[in-house]
């Protein structure tokens, strides 16, 4: 199986998506190549429009362009986007209710080299904080490609949080991925573990090396944060009684604090979250940095052990 | 004022060689980073480091030091090779670069490396952060200079012109600015991917004293820091005419530089170039 960053599926969706569908209009703020938005540029260039740097203008203009009939899909790095442009975000796109699809790359620490200014683990937090704003993390590229079709017919204002780094594909090509429906990826009894983006490859790998020592988990891919699957959450709950959450984002406001939300009010049964702990990232390999901010696979498989002492 | 002497021009020519070989090097050992805009800005920071900035490498948190700040934060590979030369750490630790658990990050983070004045990185918010400093050199009566340098993509942001703005009503004739005029951003001209143009004449109209110099000729720079001395009243921009990639015939003026760090080959061939 190759490896496909969620960028990458981005840029190939957003340009079929274009071929379809006349009235899409995709921005972006000098960062084309990076978030693969250049292919479309290319084909469309009449229908896209460099804000330049300028994340904040990028944003205004969405609102404005979507106000008068258009789809938008509006790019640049999950920092800049959901980070420096947060109050155009909240107030022009979606206080308005507009049709504006903010994708945001080189989210997370994953980003690398570059370095902590450039590692958004707040962006899920900011985004599904505003009202009305959905929550889209995919997995990996089919599902990106998936996920991005469905946000077209869905009116309203949407956040896609998506990667740098090549990851595994964990869907197939003709999947038949839901929004806002959690996907039941593996069933087991004891403890339920619910990721999102690049960490469901690694809850699935964790998931191998627990079943090798008898330990039966679920392993559920909660890509849409918000609205979220509610139903299917709460039916693990019940079933496993422990649910893990991993996330390369803070733990603090992204699918863990979601997840904790919901099982606290409706169902509560014993819930550990991983993600980064309340700190900045700093410059590394990706894969690197992973291990070091306690998002490897075994870390996973040592979580879900700590959770079957305190079920 | 300095004295601008062929000795002093000679010896910010050599530092200025010396950060160039240090940047090929530093981001080839690095296998990521910003090589073009890093280049485009060696011979106006080797001004600053070598010739112009009060500085005491023993005591980066010195008070009365000068303060430079680096907007166009992804250009670190300039300000770490030139605080390297300067003393403030060994040169050796510049092959640190990017790598986990090093004070020379992707981009500046003031907290991990001393001489590193300001964390920037995202682009726009180091011009304001330097205003704040030179403010504070008001409020407190302090003879120090500040000394910011964007990209003239980054005058794309708004923030710049808040900025900017800001800095001419509150009269910080103790702020210079330099612009970093080469033309290029990522996507491509600037000319073509959101012009700021025409640059000197926005500033003229935000009420600065506006400077064009080439931003490669040494004793040019020079005399435009000595110019913005004696203007008293109101910051000044040193518009500077520059070349992305600056000293590597192949990097020179090509957009795909920009974000680009040398393999080992086109390091031998950049450093070959570079004597
Ligand atoms: C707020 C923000 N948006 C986007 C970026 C990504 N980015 C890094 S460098 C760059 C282009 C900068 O062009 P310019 O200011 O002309 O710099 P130079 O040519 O001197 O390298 C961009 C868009 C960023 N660092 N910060
Ligand atoms: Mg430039």
């Amino acid at each position: 199986m190759k490896k496909q960053a969620t960028r990458e599926a981005y840029g190939k969706a957003l340009l079929e998506l274009g071929k379809q569908h006349q009235d899409i209009v995709v921005l972006d703020a000098d960062l084309s190549k990076s978030t693969k938005t250049a292919e479309f540029a290319r084909v469309f260039p009449e229908r896209f429009i460099n804000a330049g740097i300028a994340e904040q203008n990028m944003m205004g203009m969405s609102a404005g362009l979507a106000a008068a009939g258009k789809t938008v899909f509006a790019s640049t790095f999950a920092v800049f986007a959901a980070g420096r442009a947060f109050e155009q975000i909240r107030n022009s796109i979606a206080y308005a209710a507009l049709d504006v699809k903010i994708c945001a790359t080189h989210a997370g620490i994953t980003v690398g080299e570059d370095g902590g200014s450039h590692q958004s683990v707040e962006d899920i937090a900011l985004m599904r904080i505003i009202p009305g704003m959905r929550v889209v993390v995919p997995a990996d590229g089919p599902s990106t490609g998936q996920l991005l079709e469905q946000l077209y017919h869905r009116k309203g204002p949407a956040y896609l949080r998506l990667g740098r780094l090549a990851v595994d594909q964990v869907y197939a090509e003709d999947n038949k991925l839901e929004l806002d429906r959690g996907v039941e990826l593996k069933i087991g009894t004891e403890a339920t573990i619910v990721a999102c983006g690049i960490m469901v490859d690694r809850a699935i790998q964790a998931w191998e090396l627990l079943s090798r020592e008898g330990i039966s988990v679920s392993v559920v891919d909660m890509h849409t944060i918000k609205p979220l699957d509610q139903e299917l959450l709460i039916k693990k709950a019940k079933e496993t009684g422990a649910i893990l959450t991993v996330e390369e984002h803070s733990i603090i406001g992204g699918l863990g604090s979601a997840v904790c939300e919901i099982v606290s009010e409706y169902y509560p049964v014993p819930v550990l979250r991983m993600g980064i702990k309340d700190q900045f990232g700093q410059s590394g390999r990706p894969e690197e940095l992973l291990q070091h901010y306690g998002l490897g696979v075994e870390d996973i498989v040592q979580k879900v052990r700590n959770l079957l002492e305190i079920k | 004022m300095r004295e601008i002497n062929d000795r002093a021009v000679l010896q910010v020519k050599e530092k200025a060689l010396a950060i160039r070989r240090h940047i090929v090097t530093m981001l080839s050992a690095a296998g990521s980073g910003h090589t073009g805009g890093s280049l485009s800005a060696s011979d106006i920071v080797a001004c600053l480091y070598f010739w112009e900035m009060n500085l005491d490498p023993a005591n980066p948190d010195w008070e009365n030091r000068d303060r430079f700040v680096l907007s166009k934060g992804h250009a670190a590979p300039v300000l770490y090779a030139a605080l390297a030369e300067r003393g403030f750490f060994p040169t050796e630790q510049l092959m640190t670069l990017r790598k986990l658990g090093s004070p020379l990050q992707g981009h500046p983070d003031m907290r991990k490396l001393a001489g590193v004045e300001a964390s920037t990185g995202s682009l726009g918010q180091g011009i304001s952060w330097a205003v704040g400093m030179a403010l504070a050199g008001k409020i407190d009566k302090k003879p120090h200079r500040v000394y910011v340098m964007v990209g003239d993509g980054e005058l794309e942001e708004g923030m710049v012109w808040e900025a900017s703005m800001a800095a001419a009503h509150y009269k910080l004739d103790n702020l210079l600015l330099f612009v970093d005029h080469n033309g290029l951003q990522i996507d491509g001209k600037i000319s073509e991917v959101l012009s700021p143009e025409p640059i000197s004449d926005k500033f003229r109209a935000f009420g600065w004293h506006v400077i064009e110099v080439d931003g490669h000729h040494i004793p040019d720079i020079m005399e435009a820091l000595n110019q913005a001395r004696r203007v008293k009243g109101q910051p000044v921009v040193i518009v500077a005419a520059t070349t992305k990639g600056k000293g590597c015939s192949f990097m020179e003026d090509r957009v795909e530089w920009h974000g680009t760090a040398p393999n080992r080959e086109e390091m031998d061939k950049a450093l070959a170039e570079l004597v």
